[in-house]
């Protein structure tokens, strides 16, 4: 039985990511357990902590802090693998330029900058921002999350921004638009993704039934 | 490489059940949105839209239910809309698998509101509808005009000036539908959504009026449409979505 303890710090839809794993763990022949908690007790006791994060920065820092989410994630992600995804992702830098500039939990060196709002493609038509849909995502290093899914696969991502590591070597994943940017960084026991795994479909499922047997540090 | 275009099947639903078309596919499993959701999404389609035309708007929970089942078996976005009007009525939708809610009347209604759900919920769960009509005499220079209630009721808002006020109110996406078109097979109204799409910094859905496969590659070729909904092509039979995908895909539009 693996428990897994999806962070909630009162931001966005978890219901969506509760019921993929499930799914997957159901489909895996997985035991699984899946709390969805803000309780410290409960988070130190899981086997693995996904960190979600839908919204606007400010407000998601402003109760990971009240609710001292940052404090056990510095001390969890010495025990015990960690899946965080979008919003959480970007927590995880030093900085984000969302709301005029919000520190976040610095887990990884580096910030969290936004799209060019005047961008254009090859044929010169203003790129969009949220960059919203399918995009392909380039293993850029070979990483235990990446397995049985395609190189160059497409992953579902809605963000303005994204996060710029001061460090290439945690880079392990990479979009375009129209530039490279860092769709997924590994450190140790965290693995970070920029798009939804639980709303990509197939390449998703697999990547979150991935984290249910990895074993974290890489 | 760069982002996929999208094709979003629209369920149209009332009472929990989808009421265009779907009820003559297939008997066994007619107009269940949970099961049409789920074969549209096996099939390929990047996106489900669910729009709740219930007449009786005032017990939602047949719908909170209906989003919970297919949230727990669509791993693709999904999209809510009518009868929002509250924040509470996002949050119900939110919690219940929504990944976003199509706001429309409110929005004209309440200009504000688009606002407070924004900041609240963060843009990329706000989609703005735009119900536009075409109103210049011919020979002039096209205007559309918003209208609501399924086209009955004029605004007196202007479609361009209202998509950009919309955007800097917090709309993360445009739901763009030609009353013109929609129901008439006859394809996009493509001027509409280029001068909407050309005019807004975020992604506009071309909705209304698709006929056939080449309809929905005008739409994002000339139309410059980032997405393309549809309804009866996909629920009558007409086309599958691997069809549609191929289809575009030949034509040079990069496709998941």
């Amino acid at each position: 039985m693996t428990h897994v303890a999806v962070i909630d710090y009162g931001m966005g839809n978890l219901h969506s990511v509760a019921k993929a794993l499930e799914h997957v763990g159901k489909r895996a022949g997985i035991p699984l357990q899946v709390s969805v908690t803000s309780s410290p007790d409960v988070l130190r006791a899981a086997d693995r902590l996904l960190f979600p994060g839908v919204g606007a920065m400010r407000d998601c820092m402003a109760e990971i802090r009240r609710l001292c989410v940052d404090e056990m994630l510095r001390e969890q992600v010495k025990l015990k693998p960690v899946l965080a995804i979008c919003v959480g992702m970007q927590a995880l830098m030093q900085h984000s330029e969302e709301n005029g500039g919000v520190p976040c939990i610095g887990l990884f060196a580096g910030k969290v900058k936004r799209f060019d709002d005047h961008a254009v493609d090859a044929s010169g038509a203003v790129l969009k921002v949220p960059h919203m849909g399918w995009n392909r995502v380039r293993q850029s290093k070979p990483h235990a999350m990446w397995r049985d899914i395609d190189n160059n696969g497409h992953f579902y991502f809605v963000h303005s921004y994204f996060v710029a590591p001061d460090a290439p070597s945690e880079i392990v994943g990479e979009a375009d638009y129209p530039t490279p940017f860092c769709a997924a960084i590994a450190h140790k026991n965290v693995f970070a993704v920029q798009f939804h795994p639980e709303k990509s479909q197939r390449n998703g499922l697999q990547l979150l039934q991935n984290f249910l047997t990895w074993n974290g540090q890489a | 490489m760069t982002l996929a275009k999208r094709i979003i099947p629209c369920l149209d639903c009332d009472n929990g059940r989808v009421v265009k078309g779907v009820k003559f596919l297939d008997i066994r499993d007619a107009g269940d949105p949970v099961e049409v959701s789920k074969r549209y999404c096996d099939q390929g389609a990047d996106e489900i839209t669910f729009l709740d035309i219930t007449a009786s708007a005032n017990d939602r929970s047949t719908t909170i239910h209906t989003v919970e089942a297919i949230a727990a078996q669509v791993f693709i976005p999904l999209t809510v809309g009518g009868g929002i009007r509250k924040l509470q009525d996002i949050r119900n939708m939110l919690n219940a698998g929504a990944d976003k809610v199509s706001i429309n009347t409110t929005a004209v209604l309440n200009p504000e509101f688009v606002r407070e759900a924004s900041d609240r919920f963060g843009s990329q769960c706000i989609v703005v509808a735009i119900d536009a009509k075409c109103v210049s005499a011919p020979g002039e220079p096209k205007r559309w005009e918003i209208f609501t209630h399924g086209g009955r009721n004029p605004t007196g808002l202007e479609a361009i000036a209202w998509a950009k006020k919309m955007v800097a109110y917090g709309s993360g996406e445009i739901l763009l539908t030609s009353m013109d078109r929609d129901g008439t097979r006859s394809g996009f109204d493509l001027e509409l959504n280029r001068a909407i799409s050309e005019a807004v910094t975020v992604p506009v859905i071309a909705s209304g009026g698709v006929g056939s496969l080449q309809d929905l590659v005008d739409g994002i070729i000339e139309g410059k449409a980032d997405a393309v909904l549809a309804a009866s092509i996909f629920h009558f039979g007409q086309h599958t979505i691997p069809e549609a995908k191929a289809y575009m895909r030949e034509r040079g539009i990069e496709m998941r």
